[in-house]
């Protein structure tokens, strides 16, 4: 077993009107990874914080590599040897990646003059340690994303960090990304970092973790070795209860064609694409991130333009309509990033909700508040969202409840079809199962829902018929029994094989 | 947003073209230059291009300041009053206490503005638009009642005689633009305290998580931004003789204009000083052929309203196709 190069006991910080961590003890040993799990609001983020020195811990001890620490803030937690990786990357987009690396440590005379030449030949070595492919010199603004982890990541190199906390590090990744994340993850673990990984993504905990902590309501639930567990057992404390009841699918009655698009074409993007959804039916789009799916359903909705392709509303053929004739139409579409596509974030519940339909709610223009607060009442009980009144600014709502009101909003105007783009990103399980829910409550009342998801446990859950996209095109479709995730492993990844081959 | 993990091209291939596609404004006062060289024959003259040089320094002074700030993502529209009250206090002190002293205690009450609005703004989280638009107004008022509404003026003429020094065609009010615009350009790139305006500006939570002092930060520039504005009107009081208590009225905009001409983003986090060069030559370039052209000032003010419009175009049309699709 090796040391505990950090250890917290018994740490506590509340703020007002909530506990967010109650006597929290755990440790993280040199060369592991430790999962840290938990819903939405369990205090992973505040005990990260408490880590990194953003937030002061109001009683407990911190112990790093055995002497009792305080942590000042988030320049002594670096300098101390403790990383903390955001999800939102903490990085300034118009300066280089050396610059970026030692950011608010750069390597200066004491006149405040930088030395350049130390700072890019350190940079570079760090950068060359990681494996890197670009310099120190180029502007963190042009790197894509998993780049720009990278440079968040080399400064665990630069600053020869002993724990790195990761957040979500792979909300925006794709797969090939994600591995070679991993990869760098298990060398910096080689070399004895500790590190404290944070994720939803269940696949990836199992994966890359030695041991699981979990968190529920600021205290801790246990922490137990990865491969001692399952993900049942997980989730059971995570939440309280077992997987079972997270996917309910929607009976199968399914009534006349909503929808059918044929030979939906767009260079670069999407090939020959079909398919068609019946009212009361779920038909799950699946496809790894770049394989074309929310594309597809972007051009249906007409946000997007098509080369090619015909679309059938109720049986009648018809034009790509544009975003406004979709809408009239009855078509819904709740886009992927709910921030910045779905809501209005210092507006209230009500005013998002009304917000797509003003025609529904207002006589020449002037609104009509009744109308509009009698709509808002009612999707607030029949979603159960968790908000203090008509008027508090969405950005304060947890995720899952913020997703809820995207989805109200689009359900007022009572679709025939409603399309969800990954509909639980990035929110936690008991909201993931509330929506999970909803969906099929929608197709029992005889909607058309089509889900894209890239969680296969969730396309495979909700779905009563899923397609495959690979690369731009459908590449199978299943149902009934053949709906299993071997079957849709097979059926994208035999397909990115053949793409590779060609 | 599914593309968010495709790589935007991070190849530093064209070095030349991505410094003019960011510096774009250097081949808009190319374009003028030639306009009004083939449109006015008095335009491209040595003597003529000392007195735009002349001409635009005093912007251009405000301007290194107010890029400084806006770098950070503030704005200070304060810069006018500031002039105003160091061009009066330089001239209604030096009677008293000579002119040395007068100049620095000019300079002082530039600094110590500077540092007032930069507290404020840091302290209370007020927008730095609302905090020095309330300095552009009491300041102001403050020179009204310091001169008591009357222009003053300097009874030693010899005062007025500082600044006539010239290196060739180039007068010493350049020199000093050229000189600060310079050196700063050096602390933008070369400094702890340049690296931090560009961080706090850019992502200012990254910033503070780094333990930059954002709050020192800001007040910092905000009191370099006051004292160069003392700088300008303290040379614009020797340049003119008297101190008019509606000195530097509306210089603000001309400077952030030229500021943004720049390329220089009011957002923050992105500018150069080599810019600001650029956008206040520009301006002065514009405003000097206008005149030569004897162009009615009414109809000036469309074409540098229009150009300020179409020079922003150019930089969203550039910066779209830098940042890709």
């Amino acid at each position: 077993m090796s040391e505990v190069v950090l250890e917290v006991s018994d740490i506590t910080k509340a703020f007002p009107g909530v506990v967010a961590l109650d006597r929290v003890s755990f440790d993280i040993r040199a060369g592991e990874v430790h999962a840290l799990v938990g819903e939405n609001g369990a205090g992973k983020s505040t005990l990260m914080k408490v880590l990194a020195g953003l937030y002061q811990p109001d009683g407990g001890e911190i112990v790093y590599q055995g002497q009792p620490t305080k942590v000042a803030g988030p320049l002594d937690a670096r300098q101390k040897g403790i990383l903390l990786i955001h999800q939102e990357l903490s990085l300034s987009p118009e300066l280089s990646v050396a610059e970026n690396i030692y950011l608010g440590a750069w390597p200066c005379n004491r006149f405040g003059v930088l030395k350049k030449r130390e700072l890019y030949s350190n940079a570079t070595r760090a950068l060359e340690a990681l494996g890197c492919g670009f310099g120190p010199h180029a502007r963190v603004g042009t790197l894509s994303v998993a780049m720009q982890q990278m440079v968040e990541i080399a400064r665990a190199e630069a600053f020869s960090a002993n724990v790195v906390i990761f957040d979500e590090p792979t909300a925006s990744l794709t797969d090939t990304e994600r591995d070679q994340l991993f990869h760098t993850i298990r060398g910096l673990k080689k070399r004895g970092v500790g590190i404290v990984y944070i994720s939803h993504k269940m696949d990836e905990i199992f994966d890359i973790t030695d041991r699981i902590t979990v968190l529920r309501d600021g205290q801790v639930q246990g922490t137990v070795d990865t491969r001692d567990t399952d993900l049942n057992r997980i989730t059971r404390m995570m939440i309280g209860r077992t997987l079972d009841t997270y996917f309910v699918k929607a009976k199968p009655e399914f009534g006349a064609e909503v929808l059918r698009v044929e030979g939906l074409s767009r260079a670069g993007l999407f090939e020959d694409v079909s398919f068609s959804v019946r009212e009361g039916e779920v038909l799950g789009l699946y496809g790894l991130v770049g394989a074309g799916r929310s594309e597809v359903v972007e051009t249906v909705f007409g946000v997007r333009k098509a080369d090619r392709g015909t679309l059938w509303w109720k049986g009648a053929e018809i034009d790509l309509p544009t975003p406004r004739k979709a809408i009239d139409m009855g078509m819904a579409l709740v886009p992927e990033s709910r921030k910045e596509q779905g809501l209005v974030l210092l507006m209230g519940g009500r005013e998002n909700t009304s917000l797509p339909h003003l025609k529904l709610f207002s006589e020449v223009s002037v609104m009509n508040r009744a109308r509009e607060m009698g709509v808002f009442e009612k999707y607030r009980s029949a979603l159960s969202i968790k908000t203090t009144g008509p008027d508090q600014a969405v950005s304060q709502l947890s995720g899952g409840n913020q997703q809820k009101f995207v989805l109200a909003k689009w359900l007022c105007a009572d679709p025939k079809l409603i399309i969800l783009d990954e509909p639980t990103r990035g929110i936690d399980v008991g909201s993931k199962s509330a929506i999970h829910e909803l969906i099929a409550e929608l197709a029992e009342r005889g909607l058309a829902v089509i889900v894209i998801s890239s969680e296969m446990p969730e396309v495979l859950g909700v779905s009563h018929r899923v397609l495959a996209m690979s690369e731009g095109e459908v590449v199978a479709e299943f149902e009934g029994d053949a709906l299993t995730e071997e079957n849709l492993i097979d059926a994208v990844s035999h397909h990115r094989q053949d793409v590779a081959a060609e | 947003m599914s593309d968010i993990g495709a790589a935007r091209s991070g190849t530093v291939g064209g070095t030349a073209l991505s410094w003019l596609l960011r510096n774009h404004i250097w081949v808009f006062l190319a374009l003028t230059l030639i306009v009004f060289s083939l449109s006015s024959p008095y335009f491209l003259t040595v003597n003529n291009f000392g007195n735009i040089l002349t001409q635009g320094a005093f912007i251009g002074i405000l301007a290194v300041g107010m890029t400084l700030v806006m770098i950070d993502g503030e704005i200070d529209l304060s810069v006018g009053a500031v002039l105003a009250l160091a061009s009066a206090l330089a001239i209604g002190l030096q009677d008293h206490m000579g002119v040395l002293p007068a100049i620095l205690l000019a300079l002082l009450s530039g600094a110590a503005l500077g540092f007032l609005n930069g507290a404020l703004v840091a302290y209370s989280g007020m927008h730095s638009f609302i905090v020095t638009l309330g300095a552009l107004i009491g300041i102001r008022g403050l020179v009204f009642v310091y001169t008591g509404e009357d222009a003053l003026m300097v009874q030693d003429f010899s005062y007025t005689e500082l600044p006539e020094i010239y290196l060739g065609p180039i007068s010493l009010t350049a020199i000093i633009f050229f000189g600060l615009a310079l050196f700063f350009q050096w602390v933008l790139s070369s400094t702890r305290h340049g690296r931090e305006t560009y961080a706090v500006g850019d992502n200012i939570e990254a910033a503070h998580d780094a333990g930059i002092n954002v709050k020192r930060h800001k007040i910092i520039n905000f009191t370099l931004c006051g004292t160069l504005a003392a700088v300008c009107g303290i040379l614009l009081s020797m340049r003119l003789g008297t101190a008019e208590p509606n000195a530097g009225r509306i210089w603000e905009l001309w400077t952030i204009i030229a500021v943004v001409l720049g390329g220089t983003r009011l957002q923050g986090g992105f500018g150069s000083m080599w810019m600001t060069i650029g956008g206040v030559l520009t301006l002065a370039v514009l405003r000097n052929g206008l005149r030569q052209l004897n162009t009615p000032n009414y109809v000036e003010l469309m074409v540098m309203g229009a150009v300020l419009i179409l020079a922003l175009a150019l930089d969203k049309v550039l910066n779209r196709r830098e940042a890709g699709p």
